[in-house]
């Protein structure tokens, strides 16, 4: 009984420390520097090189259950979209996107005033069936999406009027925290029409989709979690809420490792108590 | 008013967060009202959103502004409710007509996708060159790929009695799946720190106004 509670007592010491450890890098920041990733270079490259005017597919694939992860991502890369001079289709296989979507967009657009509706930007909506989707888009883009949000016809809106079949697209950004998402894009656009897909994703589905970004790029370059969404931020010279929020990750690193280490001494020597006995 | 709301929700946003956190001391009433609410709000919300954002668009709408056209609706229209008919055991056996049509265009529709995605390409992607950079660090990684996804491989290799030197890749190949076990592992305590993150951010900024 004593045991157990006192590895209650362990288990509540350790939330403590964690809290402190996330909360007083967020009040005071240390302005710790991240290094950033061949990943995230690789998705910084392709969205860097699509030439002036390109039209992107800008995938909002996500809820506010991932909101702190992917949405510092979404605004790093359309902030760096628009600085290209890109145009971007905005849509959502998931229900709740084109929400964050909005939200990114409003905060971003503050920063590009002369971006206009239909010209520089299009919010195209939520569409369900996800890879049948895709895969519909990459034969006839106008049958997805006959009209936009606010239903203008597709034929109506200036900056798709080039913009037939998947083919038209310089680049996919997918931010998806699941399925449907960016297996999707790269399974039916990549793979089916050879238009690149990039993309950002929570840290625990990083780790699945990262065997994508190989000699057959089949994704070009992929972010994982806050710290690559800090390490976009950077690639961008800007200091957004990923970077700030990256003194908390690296701190609440550093405490865990510390405790792996202090818990593994402990098995180790409750392991030798009990051979001694 | 909407002043008031905008407190209100506010204020109910830090009383569930707070809710939800109380479990790490241990299982208590306020722990229990939230998730239940979570849940019950969940499934409503979810119902309603699903039913504005997928049935409406999709089918009642396009029914009602041109049935003619629209006509080949009614098929999916008709599996729907057959599935719906699952809730009573009587007509439960008719759910299996659409159950047996979705897992059939899915298994078809995933199959080449898979195979081309999955399997060749990312076969077609461990057989490369690895010494056609002139980077070091990437002629290392190239080796280590090779050398990983052949011994992880040969690991799940049953057929023949691993023993003497044809265990070596095999304990190399573990090797290399727990090194990626560890990296998945740090993967997900980043993204559980990165929630815990967006909760703290939002109680000193939305809340107390400590952080801006």
């Amino acid at each position: 009984m004593s045991a157990v509670s006192s590895s209650q007592v362990e288990r509540r010491i350790v939330f403590l420390l964690l809290l402190i450890a996330v909360a007083l890098p967020l009040i005071f920041p240390l302005g710790w520097k991240t290094e950033v990733s061949n990943y995230s270079k690789l998705a910084w490259n392709l969205i860097q090189s699509a030439p002036d005017s390109s039209v992107a597919i800008f995938s909002f694939d996500y809820d506010p259950s991932s909101m702190t992860e992917l949405q510092p991502m979404a605004e790093a890369m359309l902030d760096h979209a628009f600085s290209r001079n890109h145009r971007v289709l905005v849509m959502a296989l998931w229900p709740q996107g084109m929400q964050m979507a909005e939200q990114a967009f409003s905060k971003i657009l503050a920063k590009y005033p002369d971006k206009r509706y239909g010209i520089d930007y299009a919010y195209m909506g939520y569409k369900v069936a996800g890879i049948v989707a895709i895969q519909s888009m990459g034969k006839n883009m106008a049958e997805v999406f006959p009209a936009d949000l606010s239903g203008t016809k597709y034929q109506d809106i200036p900056m798709l009027h080039d913009v037939k079949t998947l083919k038209d697209i310089a680049y996919i950004n997918s931010l998806s925290t699941g399925v449907p998402g960016i297996k999707e894009w790269v399974m039916a656009a990549r793979d089916v029409y050879q238009t690149p897909v990039t993309g950002g994703t929570t840290a625990v589905s990083a780790p699945g989709l990262i065997p994508y970004v190989n000699s057959q790029q089949q994704l070009f370059g992929l972010l994982g979690g806050l710290k690559a969404a800090s390490e976009y931020e950077s690639l961008i010279d800007v200091i957004g809420p990923a970077t700030v929020k990256m003194d908390s990750q690296s701190v609440a690193h550093i405490l865990i490792l510390f405790l792996i280490a202090v818990g593994n001494i402990k098995a180790l020597r409750a392991r030798k108590r009990g051979h001694n006995e | 008013m909407s002043n008031f709301m905008s407190i209100f929700g506010l204020w109910l946003s830090v009383f569930f967060t707070f809710s939800i956190f109380s479990f790490l001391y241990k299982d208590n009433p306020f722990y229990k009202l939230a998730e239940q609410i979570f849940v019950g709000l969940s499934a409503a919300y979810w119902l309603v959103y699903l039913f504005y954002s997928i049935m409406l668009p999709n089918l009642f709408t396009k029914l009602v502004h041109d049935f003619r056209g629209n006509i080949i609706l009614l098929i999916p229209a008709a599996l729907g409710i057959m599935m719906l008919l699952r809730i009573f055991p009587k007509t439960q056996w008719v759910s299996r007509f659409p159950i047996a049509i979705m897992i059939g265009t899915s298994a078809g529709i995933n199959m080449v996708r898979y195979t081309k995605s999955d399997l060749l390409s990312q076969i077609s992607a461990t057989m490369i060159n690895p010494f056609a950079s002139s980077s070091p660090s990437i002629v290392m990684g190239n080796i280590l790929l090779i050398i990983g996804t052949i011994c992880g491989v040969y690991y799940f290799y049953f057929s023949k009695k691993q023993e003497g030197i044809s265990a070596v890749p095999s304990k190399l190949g573990i090797w290399f799946l727990m090194i990626s076990f560890g990296a998945s592992f740090g993967y997900t305590v980043m993204a559980r720190i990165s929630l815990l993150i967006g909760r703290l951010e939002f109680l000193l900024k939305d809340w107390l106004h400590i952080i801006n």
